[in-house]
């Protein structure tokens, strides 16, 4: 990219809410032929910019430049109008209209007054083949995987007309090859001329695809980059304002804080999985756990580690193999049996399978609990008041009270509220599917903390993470899973994001 | 923050002042409206009407509250109600002389079971087979009326058993006795979901059935047994309906019950997509219906027009519970309130 | 499109439903003389013309991922009003004929306009609708009206013959006009296929930039036209206006939808299954007529029955599409882990 006018220039974009300033005078130059991140930590306002940008939000103070003219859009229509569109996480598109309709939904070819369905179809495979994809246009959307899904709305918001491409955290539900295949769309894109923002807050991905990198932090601007002068850990010390030597120092103390490397010969077993298996989800596997271990499941996206963790915990119901808990054998057919055998669960999907967003952030807490109590052993009000102040106290819950919404709280105190719902059933075996998933580092950080803290107290964790990093850092033992396969067990100096990495590339 | 607060405390005292602007009204516009007679041995008046014929409305919302808490619908009350008169008519008989062909106590209590396993019908649908609330219990509605008028052979059965009109037309210490079978079966509910943890599990499987489950609670089981209750809630009112009017009539009892229903829970706070509910809200929903009705009949206006009116009740209720339309009020305040 | 058609899982309901009406129809033939006729079949559209009508409007409104509860009411008012307006004002039917029309318009335009514009719940402001429209009719008058108007006597007893002594009535004529323009808008209009949009992912479609508060309020208008113009289709059909026409019907207008293999969730549905499923409904009737012992309530029964029958279907079938929520999850996984290798 040659250094001509910007494309886009957003200068000195301020936008301040009731209590909160979510943009301070925050610069922004975007490039044609070229594909620009911006990165930050939650609360950096990554999405404030870019809503200001499609309209949703206007600016305080500050002017946006398109191609050197001064803009204003007030809704996302007027932003698109001028050229700049959106593709969000979840494919908001109509899953029961078919491929064809998705594209052309609102702007079908119109003939002697009807809609002219052949014509559509034509048109919509001729735009997708530009992004390398053909498929049945006329089979309903729904009928895909999410890759193919993002892809056609893609490939919608391009032919209705684009200067300007925005892609909102677009690899979250892909796996590699996906992402791959979507990589080279964007690349091939950039270079007839669009000019690409994009959000993630995957690190890697940001090395493979951004030619530039512009860094928030707390609303503030940062810095803009070129990806290939900015390493790895600057990028990561930036975001997290925190001075590059710091960090290496917390790595350090975090070496030496891990858990046992070696197993501890005379801790006692609570967990061991038989041949566990279902048709479908997962080939059968063995497992088990000792007290004070933190079992790492380690595995690309759709390897199969949240099909694992259902299993044990009796989500879903396994066809063959048998659990045994402290061992005894424990018929797990369902979460309530888990949680009477002593089993704790934290879901990887905050929203949808772990919190009450309308209940208190007390009754949150207290709910598995009161499961596991039974209808009539009610746990009263100011019981429920003490153990939620309990939890408040010892994860760190930023809230006013625990009287207040849950829905109220950021996504890592959500996490947290999550954790401490089943600490307060004092189980034996914990599972934490993606605990660390979608907070800011801070917490993230903390969120580690208590794991090895509560291995450091005797109970048994499972602890899954896309971030192998992360694993690396927690357990004391990984499970490795390829293609819904478990392939092998690393322990002791074994245990690294190199190994993990070559243990899943490496053949059978 | 302070909105929503305000939203939590105003479910409750918004229908208590709906009724009381109601009640205000009449105070001044209805002649007599407030007064008390002591006739036959018991109390009489307005106010005794409005107890007395809510009652079933009353007890449907009762059952109601719980099914909508959850997040579900039961739109087949309303049929079991004419289900249960018709059971319980048939059961016993209408020999004119009076002599039921099973004892009454039997009677009644056959018909329940039969609205009982009803709800258990509406309870598997849902929590087993999965079906939504509102498919699954339109099946009943259809069909429920059918089978009604197969009880009663589709004719209007009339009862000549005296004992069985105390139900609905008997008094105890000058109030009817329905009412008090309504604050019994009230009592019951709120003691039960609320010393208990099955309000807090039926609340938690209206907000978030995925959570619910992964949090150990066996949501199908409240599933099953609030559409149950549902149900047997219906048979109690059926039972009230038939005893009443001494008759039971396939086709007309319990028509536009489920309806009127769904209205006193929305009043009493509850909101259609479940979570938080409030049992004494609904009775009291209820009873601003009947006091609508009542202050309607007051009025000289003929009973098929009530309607009418209640249809812009509804419409005004909603409304005022829309976030939307708050918001858009109160622009409208701020407005006028910056410009003078 | 035609092997489109037939591909397509998803009309399999719509196929089932043409099963069971030749099926009835068949069972009917052998176990009665005289009920294999064409006139038979005929007179499936003359007496539920006006249900018919109602369908198509409750069709859209069903797809879109609503529901209307005051169509049996709004008939009902329209038939009081068309007689009321005719009969006590000696108004011609050149000017009641619309101003009904437009009297149902305007309500249902109302509904709609609430129910988007607030985001109120369809079921409880239809459910009002009910209210209101039962309440005028008895506004309008207690009692039976009845309709001597010589242009609706006339239309009345009037056949329009075809295939040989064959006929159909004037109103079996405009519910058949009324569903082949509801084919043609839902298949070949861009509010038609906006309303499939909407029931399938309304923020979506909000996202994309279809006109989604328009099209919403149009569709109860939409509603309350085909349940003015179903009230006027009735009046022809029984020469007079009353209260408690109607009652019910919102119900065996749904039943027929649901029957014809449209979705209560939204999002599919077609208008061909739903005419498939009022001529079941249809047919259930006759087939008790036929019969002669049984009573009239059998039909109640016989419907509520085949509603389970098909939401059970619908349900399975969603079921397998793996639309549980709790395996979501694992189905999504699964999907994309075989979708990407």
């Amino acid at each position: 990219m040659t250094e001509e006018i910007p494309v886009l220039s957003m200068k000195r974009i301020t936008k301040v809410f009731p209590g909160v300033k979510a943009l301070s005078t925050v610069d922004f130059r975007l490039f044609k032929s070229e594909v620009h991140a911006i990165m930050g930590q939650n609360g950096a306002g990554k999405s404030t910019l870019v809503k200001v940008l499609t309209g949703v939000h206007q600016q305080d103070s500050g002017e946006i430049l398109l191609e050197g003219r001064p803009i204003r859009p007030d809704s996302p229509l007027a932003a698109r109008k001028l050229g700049i569109s959106t593709v969000y996480q979840e494919i908001n598109l109509c899953p029961n209209l078919s491929v064809a309709e998705n594209i052309f939904a609102g702007r079908q070819p119109i003939r002697f007054g009807r809609i002219d369905w052949k014509e559509m179809a034509r048109r919509s495979e001729e735009i997708l083949k530009r992004l390398n994809l053909v498929i049945d246009v006329t089979q309903i959307l729904s009928s895909y995987s999410i890759a193919i899904q993002q892809l056609v709305a893609i490939a919608r918001v391009l032919d209705i007309s684009s200067k300007i491409l925005i892609l909102d955290e677009p690899t979250s539900s892909l796996d590699e090859t996906e992402v791959e295949q979507l990589f080279k769309v964007i690349r091939s894109l950039r270079n007839e001329g669009l000019a690409i923002i994009f959000i993630t807050h995957f690190l890697d991905q940001t090395y493979q695809i951004a030619d530039r990198i512009t860094v928030l932090k707390n609303g503030e601007f940062v810095g803009e980059f070129r990806t290939e002068t900015l390493p790895k850990l600057d990028l990561i010390a930036k975001m997290l304002g925190k001075e590059l030597s710091e960090f290496n120092y917390a790595v350090e103390k975090d070496q030496r804080k891990r858990p046992l490397a070696f197993a501890d010969k005379d801790a006692k077993n609570v967990l061991t999985v038989k041949d566990l298996g279902l048709r479908g989800s997962i080939a059968p596997f063995d497992l088990h756990l000792n007290e004070g271990e933190v079992l790492g499941l380690a595995g690309l996206l759709g390897s199969g580690r949240t099909e694992m963790a259902r299993l044990i915990f009796g989500i879903d119901g396994a066809n063959q193999g048998e659990i045994q808990v402290k061992g005894k054998k424990a018929a797990i057919k369902s979460p309530q049996s888990a949680m009477m055998a002593g089993m704790g669960f934290c879901s990887e999907d905050r929203k949808n399978e772990g919190i009450f967003l309308d209940l208190t952030v007390r009754e949150n807490i207290i709910l598995a609990l009161q499961a596991k109590n039974g209808i009539f052993k009610y746990i009263t009000t100011r019981k429920q008041l003490e153990i939620a102040d309990e939890m408040i106290k010892s994860l760190a819950i930023m809230t006013p009270s625990a009287n207040n919404r849950a829905g109220q709280l950021s996504g890592g105190n959500q996490q947290k509220v999550m954790l401490a719902r089943w600490l307060a059933t004092s189980p034996i075996v914990l599972i934490l599917d993606e605990p660390t998933r979608g907070i800011d580092v801070g917490a993230k950080l903390e969120i580690m903390e208590l794991i090895l803290d509560l291995s450091r107290q005797g109970m048994g964790v499972i602890f899954i993470s896309s971030e192998f990093e992360e694993v690396v850092r927690c357990s004391s033992r990984i499970a490795v899973l390829r293609d819904k396969v478990k392939v092998a067990e690393l322990d002791g100096e074994n245990i690294s994001e190199a190994s993990i990495m070559h243990t899943i590339a490496g053949g059978n | 923050m302070i909105s929503w607060k305000s939203l939590r405390r105003s479910n409750i005292l918004w229908p208590l002042i709906a009724l009381g602007v109601l009640l205000l009204f009449n105070l001044f516009f209805t002649p007599h409206f407030f007064r008390l007679e002591i006739k036959e041995g018991h109390l009489f008046g307005n106010l005794i009407d409005i107890l007395k014929n809510g009652a079933p409305i009353m007890l449907l919302s009762i059952g109601m509250t719980l099914v909508i808490a959850t997040h579900g619908i039961d739109i087949s009350v309303g049929s079991v109600v004419a289900v249960s008169a018709g059971a319980v008519a048939i059961l016993i008989g209408g020999d004119l002389a009076g002599n039921p062909k099973y004892p009454i106590a039997v009677a009644m209590i056959a018909a329940l079971l039969v609205c009982t396993a009803a709800g258990m019908w509406n309870g598997m649908l849902v929590s087993r087979v999965r079906m939504q609330p509102i498919i699954a219990t339109l099946i009943l509605f259809v069909a429920g009326r059918g089978i009604a008028m197969l009880f009663t052979n589709s004719l209007q059965l009339w009862l000549y058993a005296k004992p069985f009109a105390i139900l609905g037309q008997g008094y105890v210490l000058g109030l009817p006795f329905d009412i008090y079978i309504v604050a019994f079966v009230l009592l019951f509910t709120y003691l039960f979901t609320r010393r208990t943890a099955v309000g807090m599990f039926i609340e938690a499987v209206g907000i978030n059935p995925t959570a619910a489950r992964l949090s150990g609670i066996n949501a199908n089981n409240i599933l099953f047994w609030v559409y149950t209750f549902s149900g047997l809630c219906a048979g109690i009112a059926g039972l009230i309906v038939c005893s009443t009017v001494m008759n039971a009539d396939g086709n007309n009892a319990g028509r536009l019950f489920e309806l009127d229903a769904i209205l006193a829970v929305v009043l009493g706070g509850t909101s259609l997509n479940g979570g938080k509910f409030y049992l004494f809200g609904s009775v009291v929903g209820a009873l601003i219906i009947q006091t609508l009705t009542t202050t309607i009949y007051a009025f000289g206006v003929p009973a098929d027009v009530a309607p009418v009116v209640k249809a812009f009740v509804v419409w005004a209720v909603c409304l005022l519970q829309s976030q939307r339309f708050r918001s858009r009020i109160a622009r409208v305040f701020v407005r006028r309130e910056a410009s003078a | 499109m035609r092997r489109r058609l037939l591909a397509s899982s998803r009309n399999l309901p719509v196929f089932v439903t043409l099963g069971l009406f030749i099926l009835m129809f068949g069972l009917g033939s052998i176990a009665f003389p005289g009920f294999f006729a064409v006139q038979n079949f005929l007179n499936l559209f003359i007496d539920n013309s006006y249900l018919l009508i109602l369908a198509v409007g409750m069709t859209f409104v069903i797809i879109s991922g609503g529901i209307d509860l005051s169509v049996g009411s709004v008939l009902a008012l329209s038939g009081m009003v068309t007689a009321s307006l005719l009969e006590k004002a000696h108004m011609s039917p050149l000017f009641v004929i619309p101003i009904v029309l437009l009297m149902g318009t305007a309500l249902g335009l109302f509904m709609g306009y609430l129910i988007q514009t607030f985001d109120l719940p369809p079921f409880i402001i239809t459910l009002a609708g009910l209210y209101l429209a039962r309440g005028l009719c008895y506004v309008v008058s207690l009692f039976t009206i009845a309709v001597q108007d010589p242009f609706f006597q006339a239309v009345a007893h009037a056949q329009a013959n075809i295939i040989g002594n064959n006929f159909l009535s004037p109103g079996a004529l405009i519910a058949i006009v009324v569903v082949l323009i509801g084919f043609f808008i839902s298949r070949y209009t861009k509010f038609g296929r906006t309303v499939y949009a909407i029931g399938g992912s309304e923020q979506s479609a909000l996202l994309m930039g279809l006109p989604v508060a328009s099209t919403k309020m149009a569709i109860y208008a939409l509603s309350g036209f085909c349940s003015a113009l179903g009230g006027i289709v009735f009046t022809f059909y029984t020469l007079s206006g009353y209260g408690l026409n109607g009652s019910g019907m919102e119900l065996d207008t749904i039943a027929a939808v649901v029957i014809g293999g449209t979705l209560l969730t939204g999002g599919v549905g077609n208008l061909f299954g739903t005419l498939l499923g009022v001529l079941v409904y249809g047919i259930i009737q006759v087939l008790i007529v036929f019969q002669g012992t049984l009573n009239s309530w059998w039909t109640r029964i016989v419907i509520g029955f085949l509603v389970f029958v098909f939401c059970l279907l619908q349900r399975l079938f969603e079921a397998r599409k793996g639309a549980t929520t709790i395996g979501q999850g694992i189905a999504r996984r699964t999907a994309q882990a075989s979708a990407g290798k």
